[in-house]
């Protein structure tokens, strides 16, 4: 009843900024006042980085400050329900991945948005791949026999991920569907401790985005047996993709898009999207995310059209998966 | 000596002195100057800054200013954000002495002492020994850093969750210690702690645990809420109260500058400060936070007098203090050597290193010699700085208790208020703050003390995570806390100190049984 109060509360308040914001902002003025991108996760991430380096550039082309804000909270649906829920004048976006609008429908059974509706898609602005890593004296050498020996050491082999409905968590759920596997998940908060542990062999295998585990692989703390994308990664070369390595079913990139509340004007999408389209294909912004190892997409990637259609397919993809596995997280 | 070369290096690449157009445009007027220095003299002031307004931590700070340091080469840009990480670990102690308000669960301790000192009229030698400890320690800590950084790591990956598990245990052993009065108390305060440390999403299932549906709970309450509020907010209510006891205080202030007595008395504290904050400080997870409660525990245990703790003893400022510093400089070494970030602080640091495009890793010392040397022998140049900002400031500090009390707290409430907010950008975050005080007013009234279930709290986190995942890597057994020799050894020291603390009340209250 409260909760209803205070919704319709908040509804009325939104209708009221949005008739306020509504004069001034036609098309050919936007942007007038810096605008706020809403980044669900703690400053320093992978999903910030990419946020970061694209708001610097699209800065430059609206003449206008992206200032990128940080909320985080229950795996980023805390900073994207705010996100929602703002004025749709353009002036409030946010930068939303893979588990915000791809997976958190299966997991968060009272998820306050609906990914596919509730937003307006303006743009991908990059992917990041996903490594299987283990610790390096784990006795596989290849993939082949880390499926073997996952296999059949099932009762003592252990995962680690960096918390619940985390990229690390949510991609090991897929990878164990893939090997029909039950093994242990060992939870942490943050990547930083997990991979502390992964490094001293306290656990014995992970997934996650290659930003977080290129230097370990590097410099040979911990082991990769695959890289879950099309092509290998030229930041780690040597790593073979997961179909050259067996198990081509295994695909998955950690992907970052923007987007923008519901009932935002169809100009200043426009606006927004040739500002982050400019982004993806500036050459310093783009070398500096595909020097971390991340995928930047073409101008036709980075279209709405293109991620409305990714977030539908994610969905149908993530939902089935977590709700089978019995992944809940609230 | 190898390492001495190296530090020489470092300390080159921080005094270099750069060209630089300082008139850009039309008329270009380029001359020599030491960049790093000055970005690291930035660096330390805005750091002490953001410190002294409480709540607005350093995560907060480097997040904003990340956008200033793109311009900047990627050596200048660390050594300037590693000066607002520990300048304002220098600023959180001023806040802490002179108007009792820890911002970090690090300052907590200084409280104690450190206000009850300034009440007495002597904030400027409470404030002095802070800083004068702070740089000693980190001093010690930046050699240490240098010459034990890489063996060290070795033995922070010794640790697994279980040894976690049984270093916390010992912690909250410490946190009955900290108490002045009745051990019930300070027991029930520990249990308090503990239950809001268990607020929000289980570690393992998700389940909401005491959030009543609220979804701003669902990641638990955050540190700085419930120390300004359980503190902070029910000492400005208290002195509401009571004005005139507020007016006596600033009325007396005495000298600035600590006398010969306090010197001797808080060397040896700062030496065992420096020596337990740079061990804690290397652990994984933030054993940092350990650092000043071990210390307060330890002085507090061996002096001749341990009552005058908790009403302003020097030493109980000096130790902590120099913990305090000893840890947080100690705290890089896992993130420069292994590339993992020990705590949220260095976890934005990589971020922020990643932004300039160096991912911090193993290789990070042969790949990248300049900036690790560099960053190294910058810390000790920043404390530097920092006793340089920080000494003169003193008389300002003191001067600032003397501003009338009705101008004084609606500003520290106003301050406190940004400050929570800055944290999440949550406004439930500043509700959380006023209800948390209203529960600290209850429980100063009552005579509880907060700071054991400040600790507790703390701990209480990262005691279920660890628990829980040594319990899970062990498959149910609770043998492996025994098994393990580092686990067994503070599980031992945990008991044995159990019972010093209990002891004295024990017999004390039969005493009582006996004159009654």
């Amino acid at each position: 009843m409260k909760a209803q109060n205070r919704r319709s509360w908040l509804a009325g308040a939104a209708a009221l900024a949005a008739l306020a914001a509504a004069a001034p902002a036609s098309a050919q003025e936007f942007p007038t006042k810096p605008i706020t991108m809403i980044v669900p996760f703690a400053a320093g991430g992978p999903t910030d980085i990419i946020a970061r380096v694209m708001a610097e550039s699209m800065s430059r082309t609206l003449g206008q400050q992206v200032i990128v804000e940080n909320v985080a909270g229950a795996g980023g649906t805390t900073g994207i329900t705010r996100a929602a829920k703002a004025a749709p004048d353009g002036y409030t976006i946010m930068m939303g991945h893979m588990g915000t609008h791809g997976a958190a429908p299966g997991m968060y059974p009272q998820l306050a948005y609906n990914p596919q509706t509730d937003f307006e898609p303006i743009g991908l602005a990059a992917g990041t791949a996903i490594l299987v890593v283990a610790k390096k004296d784990l006795p596989p050498k290849d993939l082949k026999e880390f499926v073997a020996h996952a296999k059949a050491n099932e009762a003592k082999i252990n995962q680690a991920h960096a918390g619940l409905g985390s990229v690390s968590h949510i991609t090991c759920v897929m990878l164990q569907a893939e090997m029909g596997t039950k093994i242990n998940a060992i939870p942490y908060r943050g990547t930083g401790p997990a991979m502390n542990d992964l490094v001293a062999g306290t656990v014995d295998f992970m997934c996650d985005q290659i930003v977080s585990v290129a230097q370990q692989v590097r410099g040979g703390t911990i082991k990769a047996y695959a890289i879950a994308s099309p092509q290998r990664n030229p930041a780690l070369p040597d790593v073979p993709t997961t179909a050259e390595a067996g198990l081509p079913s295994f695909q998955v990139s950690a992907w970052n898009a923007v987007f923008a509340p519901k009932g935002t004007p169809a100009p200043i999408v426009a606006r927004l999207s040739q500002a982050l389209t400019a982004a993806v294909t500036d050459p310093a912004a783009r070398k500096r995310l595909t020097d971390l190892g991340a995928d930047v997409p073409d101008a036709a990637g980075a279209s709405p059209a293109a991620l409305a259609a990714l977030v539908k397919r994610e969905n149908e993809r993530w939902i089935p998966l977590l709700k089978n596995a019995g992944v809940v997280a609230n | 000596m190898d390492v001495f070369a190296n530090l020489w290096g470092g300390l080159m690449v921080v005094l270099k002195f750069v060209p630089v157009d300082i008139a850009p445009g039309a008329a270009s007027f380029i001359i020599p100057l030491p960049v790093n220095v000055l970005l690291c003299l930035m660096g330390a002031l805005i750091g002490t800054l953001i410190g002294v307004l409480p709540g607005v931590g350093p995560i907060a700070t480097i997040a904003m200013l990340l956008p200033i340091t793109y311009k900047l080469d990627p050596t200048g840009a660390l050594i300037m954000l590693a000066g607002i990480y520990y300048g304002a670990q220098y600023g959180g102690s001023t806040t802490a002495i002179l108007v009792n308000i820890p911002g970090e669960a690090t300052s907590v301790v200084t409280t104690l002492d450190g206000h009850q000192m300034a009440k007495q009229g002597r904030a400027g030698a409470a404030l002095a020994i802070a800083a004068l400890g702070s740089f000693f320690a980190g001093s010690v800590a930046t050699v240490i850093i240098a010459v034990l950084g890489v063996p060290l790591t070795k033995l922070a990956l010794k640790f697994g969750p279980a040894d976690y598990f049984s270093l916390m245990v010992m912690g909250l052993i410490f946190a009955v210690a900290l108490a002045r009065g009745s051990v019930l108390k300070a027991l029930s305060m520990v249990a308090l702690g503990l239950l809001l440390s268990t607020i929000g999403s289980d570690l393992e299932s998700g389940e909401q645990r005491l959030t009543f549906g609220m979804l701003e709970l669902a990641d638990g309450i955050e540190f700085a809420t419930l120390a300004m509020g359980a503190i902070g907010f029910a000492e400005i209510m208290r002195n509401l109260e009571n004005p005139e006891t507020r007016d006596v205080v600033t009325g007396k202030v005495t000298g600035l500058w600590p006398t010969k007595d306090d010197f001797r008395q808080s060397a040896w504290p700062v030496l065992r400060g420096t020596a337990i904050g740079s061990i804690l400080g290397i652990l994984p997870g933030n054993g940092a936070v350990l650092g000043p409660f071990a210390s307060y525990t330890i002085e507090k245990k061996i002096a001749k007098d341990p009552s005058r703790f908790g009403r302003g003893a020097i030493q109980g400022v000096a130790g902590p203090e120099a913990a305090n510093n000893a840890g947080a400089q100690t705290s890089f070494i896992p993130m420069l050597t292994l590339g993992i970030p020990p705590n949220a602080v260095m976890a934005i640091m990589v971020g922020a290193m990643t932004i300039h495009g160096i991912v911090p890793g193993p290789q990070i010392m042969t790949k990248q010699p300049d900036l690790f040397w560099g960053m190294i022998a910058s810390m000790w140049v920043g404390n530097l700085m920092l006793l340089i900002i920080n000494l003169p400031l003193i008389g300002l500090w003191v001067k600032l208790l003397k501003v009338p009390y009705r101008l004084l707290f609606p500003a520290i409430l106003l301050f406190c208020c940004i400050g929570v907010y800055s944290i999440n950008n949550q406004p439930f975050d500043v509700l959380v703050t006023g209800a948390f005080g209203l529960l600290g007013y209850f429980l100063l009234k009552n005579g509880f003390e907060p700071a054991p279930m400040l600790i507790a709290f703390v701990l209480g986190r990262l005691m279920e995570e660890k628990l829980r995942q040594a319990m899970l890597i062990s498959r149910g057994s609770m043998w492996v806390f025994v098994e393990r020799p580092l686990s067994l050894g503070f599980m031992i020291i945990a008991v044995v100190l159990l019972v010093f603390a209990l002891l004295p009340a024990i017999r004390s209250k039969r005493d009582q049984v006996f004159t009654e």
